[in-house]
């Protein structure tokens, strides 16, 4: 079948088999390869883009059920290397990446939680990266980088500005989620 | 990994899909957000010769208040269910039930009306509308019929829907401020539930405990009768027919039962 896709603002076009995901739509037919395939199975979230501006699972997608509308993925935010979107640039000052596997859907996820939510406390960050695993466990960086990309402090939503000597600690915040604080008062 | 090829056809109306439900019979399966066929499909559980996309149909999709009731049209997401300022207000209970599905990125492409037909029974949509006392529209070529939820589901993953049939809307009473609350018990974020109880006015909806989202009825009536809410919740799993499968065996989904049933029932009393 014949599909048409706007991606990254430009006009895409195919003829498919209607089983093509749209991730492999993505990778294969149009060699977008910053969109990284994990489990496959909806719920590591690496293959994580916009499609019409929300967040979806690339990988639970029909590339036909995106045909006409318009999809996102990381190599569309960013101008290049020396003039990255916020979100990206907020990770790589932040070191919210270890291995790097699961930054491409984490960057997508956060600008689509971003769209949503502007000034998302940490809870909320948290809770709106729930479909995305980072098997390096970086999660503390990660949530930083989505905070400063939202434009606020880390230090201040964390709890740790309240706290003279105790310097990029993870924990405390009274927004903080219940099970992942790790700090204590100082 | 990949379907089973198939042939893909996108209804532009709910007629249309009807019509081709009629054409293609038991060959062929509706496809909503996905997020329940797509997967079995890549696992190839589930090959329909057919896909018929209803996903961008707008008439499927909406929150309205309906005289007593609020009508949810079968296409709405789960993103607009959990930000509805109408379901807030006139039924919270679904769209605090909606924010505990998956995670955003299945949030955004789930529908109230597909959770239902798939008719999972870790599935927590199902079980809040059965303790809401809900409603199911179902249109077909022979016209809408409208069954009430607690007769909704026949066993795991089935219902009285037939196959040339799509939910056109779920229907469920506006509560109000009526007390109201949902328990879900997971081992891992974005998970399904273990166990889950959803309780609004005085009505009690299990996750998980057996082949179709049941009743609480046993605790239901003990609580009529004056019983408090332990001694009611420790009645929760009842008539119940858990399975024991890797995250739990029966007896501590039973244990989980009553367990989320007293949590549920002390906060929806205030």
């Amino acid at each position: 079948m014949k599909i048409a896709i706007t991606v990254n603002g430009e006009e895409t076009a195919a003829d498919v088999e209607p089983r093509l995901l749209l991730v492999h739509y993505l990778r294969e037919v149009l060699g977008l390869r910053a969109t990284n395939i994990g489990c496959d199975t909806t719920s590591c979230g690496a293959c994580t883009v916009l499609v019409a501006g929300e967040s979806v699972k690339s990988c639970t997608v029909l590339a036909a059920q995106a045909d006409g509308l318009s999809v996102t993925t990381l190599e569309g935010l960013s101008d290049g290397p020396d003039d990255l979107h916020p979100v990206p640039a907020a990770f790589r000052s932040e070191h919210g990446l270890q291995c790097g596997f699961c930054t491409p859907g984490m960057v997508m996820a956060t600008v689509g939680l971003l769209s949503e939510n502007p000034k998302p406390t940490e809870r909320e960050v948290r809770e709106g990266l729930e479909g995305n695993l980072c098997r390096c466990t970086g999660y503390h960086n990660i949530i930083r980088a989505v905070l400063v990309a939202s434009g606020q402090d880390p230090d201040e939503l964390t709890g740790v500005a309240a706290r003279p000597g105790v310097e990029r600690s993870p924990a405390g915040g009274i927004e903080a989620a219940p099970g992942f604080s790790t700090g204590g008062p100082a | 990994m990949i379907p089973v090829g198939f042939e893909y056809v996108r209804a532009t109306s709910v007629d249309e899909a009807i019509a081709l439900l009629v054409e293609h019979g038991e060959e062929a399966s509706l496809l909503a957000g996905g997020h329940s066929l797509l997967p079995v499909m890549k696992l190839r559980l589930a090959a329909p010769d057919v896909l018929i996309d209803i996903g961008r149909l707008p008439e499927l999709d909406y929150v309205r208040v309906d005289g007593d009731v609020i009508a949810i049209g079968g296409g709405t997401r789960h993103r607009t269910l959990e930000s509805s300022q109408l379901l807030a207000e006139e039924c919270p209970l679904l769209p605090a039930v909606a924010h505990t599905v998956g995670d955003p990125q299945v949030r955004h492409r789930g529908t109230i009306g597909g959770s239902l037909a798939h008719g999972d029974p870790a599935s927590d949509l199902p079980a809040a509308v059965l303790a809401l006392g809900g409603d199911v529209v179902l249109r077909g070529p022979r016209g809408d019929r409208t069954v009430p939820i607690t007769t909704f589901y026949t066993g795991v993953f089935s219902s009285v829907r037939e196959p040339d049939e799509l939910i056109v809307e779920i229907r469920v009473p506006r509560t109000g401020p009526a007390g109201w609350a949902y328990e879900k018990f997971v081992r891992r974020a974005n998970d399904w539930a273990i166990v889950g109880v959803a309780v609004v006015d005085g009505r009690i909806g299990l996750v998980n405990m057996g082949p179709t989202p049941l009743r609480a009825s046993a605790t239901e009536a003990a609580l009529a009768d004056g019983a408090s809410i332990e001694d009611a919740a420790a009645l929760a799993d009842r008539g119940t027919d858990p399975v024991s499968d890797v995250p739990a065996t029966a007896d501590f989904r039973r244990h989980l039962a009553r367990v989320l049933t007293k949590r549920a029932l002390t906060t929806a009393a205030g």
